[in-house]
């Protein structure tokens, strides 16, 4: 009995330093983040508060989108729709080609990762500069992120400090010291940003009231990206779209406490309009299945996501079993809910990534009912015909078991036998509890045939 | 107050001295409890492995058993709560008068109950396993990720038993990997987790572990026995009951 994820996983395991650095790692950031959710005396209102907002405006988003769309067409933005990623990759190359642009720096978006934008655009001749470090360190290796938040987490810094060499970015061979790798990844990336035609953002929040969208980063590499080139575009899916300013400052207030246990990104970005006379700003609004997992009575809530991350870093899975054993780009259990949004046939093997322990939904800052959905998505797998077929049978002879109580008399009263059994028969590759546990001992009587006694005492 | 007694499957086949103690337990404190005949189980495991349907049939021989009675107590808090927040779902169209009567031993006797005097002895270091469903489903502590009030129902009761030492283990309400299913489906991430587990519960010098659900200590247990790692564990109604 095993499913995709639970075999990438295994593998992941073997490694028992790395996966030990990999829990203890994300278990500090969670541990961070608790400490910034306690600094707040109101967090729990803020959640419910949060989570109020994004039910409100998943539910009336036409409403918003449209003022969103109004007011940014106002302050002189190009707004664009895209139905799907297919739109989407098409309407950003057809800007760059109608303005010439070779080279386009652009900072984190998890919505490009989704449409497969970089590759996209690199068949048609337009370089693409990733300039959030994590992001740029993976598109040198030529890998995916493996958490939305520290897309790089997984490397260390002599994998950093090799890749660097590799690529001429550093010129010290050996020297794999943070601050020296990081002071010329800079170098690199100044270059960079003083040579592109284009700069692309995505968007942290999406202001209806203003048209404003504002984005959060750590290193200030979203004003590099927009201020040197003349060509700003934004991509936005549809559900980041807030009211106004007074709720910006509830979710401003839980981004990051939630995420990485910062009070705030040290940058926090606000883009109205462009900036100089003969600069453009378009905005792309992404649709790409947003509008119809709105109508899904079980799972519309996923929606309220805001990317903070927080899910992954206290899975208890996610950080035993790393960002690439889930078969979709974003992992863990808001990853797991996606990707059953986006294919549930492409995706069920992830399902099994859960305990059901409820830490996700416990911590979301936004109350995402995340692990009561994977069970809902659980119930829905055999109708996909991606059920378990040893889970299943192992079901149905529970089910047949509990459901006659003559039966399930018989099996307590015959279980104890198990005791008796060559230890290399019950340990055997049939039985899969004994891989990882020593079987335990049955009682001689069970509980029901007990009582009887106990009765009488 | 007629207490309905529901002992779970895995604790009736593999565990009867928890039954057994929750019964003296109850007993102990001239409680009016008894034990319907021909109990199985409430259908959690097939549910969480996504046959939901299985336990419809399951639940409503629960109904037909308890629905009777002003409390059903189990000592098994996964169970507990699989019944408190589904069956009214899976029971759509009959009335289901077992959802909101259904409790964990211990918070019955914290709640309810309200036991005051001293319980049994059990004069040992013990470790405090949070068991998930205990914490997030039915509120026996307050959950590590949130920023409420901090309360632990069953370090109350335990405080009740003399000579008793109660310690809490490094990430103290983290899922020890169990997850029914989960266990035999994603075995290698459920061994893991059930090693970090019993390790972090071993370094808090403790004798035993002890918790609110013997699935966890089950799962726990095996791991430990598999992997060499020398430590005891207890229900936590064994340890209420010691002595009585």
């Amino acid at each position: 009995m095993s499913t995709l994820h639970s075999e990438k996983a295994k593998a992941f395991l073997q490694d028992e330093a790395y996966s030990q650095w990999h829990d203890n790692t994300f278990w500090s950031v969670r541990t961070k983040r608790d400490t910034m959710a306690r600094g707040l005396p109101e967090w729990e209102q803020l959640r419910e508060k949060a989570s109020a907002i994004k039910r409100h405006t998943v539910t009336h988003l036409d409403e918003y989108l449209d003022q969103f769309a109004t007011n940014a067409e106002k302050n002189g933005v190009i707004v664009h729709w895209a139905a799907d990623a297919a739109e989407f990759n098409e309407t950003v190359y057809g800007i760059l080609k109608e303005h010439g642009v070779r080279k386009m720096v652009k900072s984190k978006s998890m919505l490009t990762e989704e449409c497969e934008m970089n590759p996209y655009l690199e068949a048609r001749g337009i370089e693409v500069v990733e300039t959030d470090l994590g992001e740029r360190i993976i598109q040198l290796k030529g890998q995916k992120p493996s958490h939305i938040v520290m897309p790089a987490i997984h490397l260390n810094h002599d994998d950093v400090g090799e890749l660097f060499e590799e690529k001429g970015i550093s010129d010290e061979k050996g020297n794999h010291d943070p601050t020296y790798l990081t002071y010329r990844a800079r170098l690199s990336l100044r270059n960079e940003f003083l040579t592109a035609d284009a700069g692309m953002t995505g968007a942290n929040f999406g202001i209806a009231a203003t048209g404003d969208i504002v984005v959060c980063t750590n290193e200030g590499n979203a004003d590099m990206s927009t201020s040197c080139p003349k060509l700003h575009i934004a991509a936005i899916g549809l559900e980041k779209v807030i009211p106004d300013y007074e709720c910006l400052a509830v979710f401003q207030r839980m981004l990051c406490r939630a995420g990485t246990g910062q009070p705030t990104t040290t940058y926090t970005s606000h883009f109205r309009k462009a900036r100089a006379k003969d600069a453009e700003m378009h905005i792309i609004l992404v649709d790409n299945g947003r509008s119809d997992w709105v109508g899904n009575p079980d799972h519309w809530e996923v929606l309220k996501c805001i990317r903070c991350g927080s899910c992954m870093n206290t899975c208890p899975v996610y950080r035993r079993s790393g960002g690439y054993s889930y078969s979709y780009f974003i992992p863990g259990p808001v990853g797991i809910n996606l990707g059953m949004l986006r294919n549930p046939r492409e995706h069920s093997g992830n399902v099994s990534a859960c305990t059901l322990c409820l830490s996700c939904q416990s911590v979301c800052p936004v109350k995402i009912d995340l692990g009561d959905q994977v069970y809902k998505w659980r119930q829905e797998l055999r109708a996909l015909g991606a059920a378990n077929k040893g889970k299943k049978a192992l079901c149905d002879a529970m089910s047949l078991m509990f459901g006659s109580s003559g039966l399930y008399r018989t099996a307590t009263a015959v279980s104890p036998l198990l005791n008796i059994l060559p230890h290399g028969l019950v340990h055997s590759g049939v039985n899969p509890w004994a891989e990882g546990h020593e079987m335990m001992e049955f009682p001689k009587k069970p509980f029901h045939s007990i009582f009887k006694d106990l009765e009488k005492e | 107050m007629r207490i309905g007694l529901f002992i779970p499957c895995y604790v009736d086949a593999v565990y009867p001295e928890v039954g057994t103690a929750t019964w003296k337990l109850l007993r102990h404190l001239g409680l009016d409890v008894s034990y319907p005949e021909n109990q199985t189980c409430c259908g959690q495991p097939m549910a969480n492995a996504g046959f939901e349907s299985q336990a419809v049939p399951l639940a409503r021989k629960f109904e037909d058993k308890f629905r009777d009675f002003d409390y059903i107590v189990a000592p098994s808090v996964s169970c507990t709560a699989f019944v408190r927040l589904n069956y009214e779902r899976l029971l759509k169209g009959h009335e289901c008068r077992t959802a909101a009567k259904a409790m964990d031993v211990v918070e019955f006797l914290h709640d309810v109950v309200k036991p005051t005097g001293p319980l049994g002895r059990f004069p040992h270091k013990v470790s405090l396993h949070n068991s998930c469903h205990g914490v997030r489903e039915l509120g026996l502590s307050s959950p590590s990720e949130q920023n409420i009030p901090a309360f632990n129902k069953i370090k109350d009761l335990l405080a009740l038993v003399e000579g008793i030492e109660v310690v809490e283990p490094e990430r103290p309400d983290e899922c020890c990997g169990f997850g029914g299913m989960f266990s035999v489906e994603e075995k290698a991430v459920s061994a893991r987790m059930g090693r970090d587990k019993v390790l972090r519960h071993i370094a808090t010098g403790a004798e035993y572990v002890t918790g609110p659900d013997s699935a966890c200590l089950m799962h726990l247990s095996g791991v430990a026995k598999k992997q060499g790692l020398e430590i005891g564990f207890k229900h936590v109604v064994e340890i209420l009951a010691a002595g009585l």
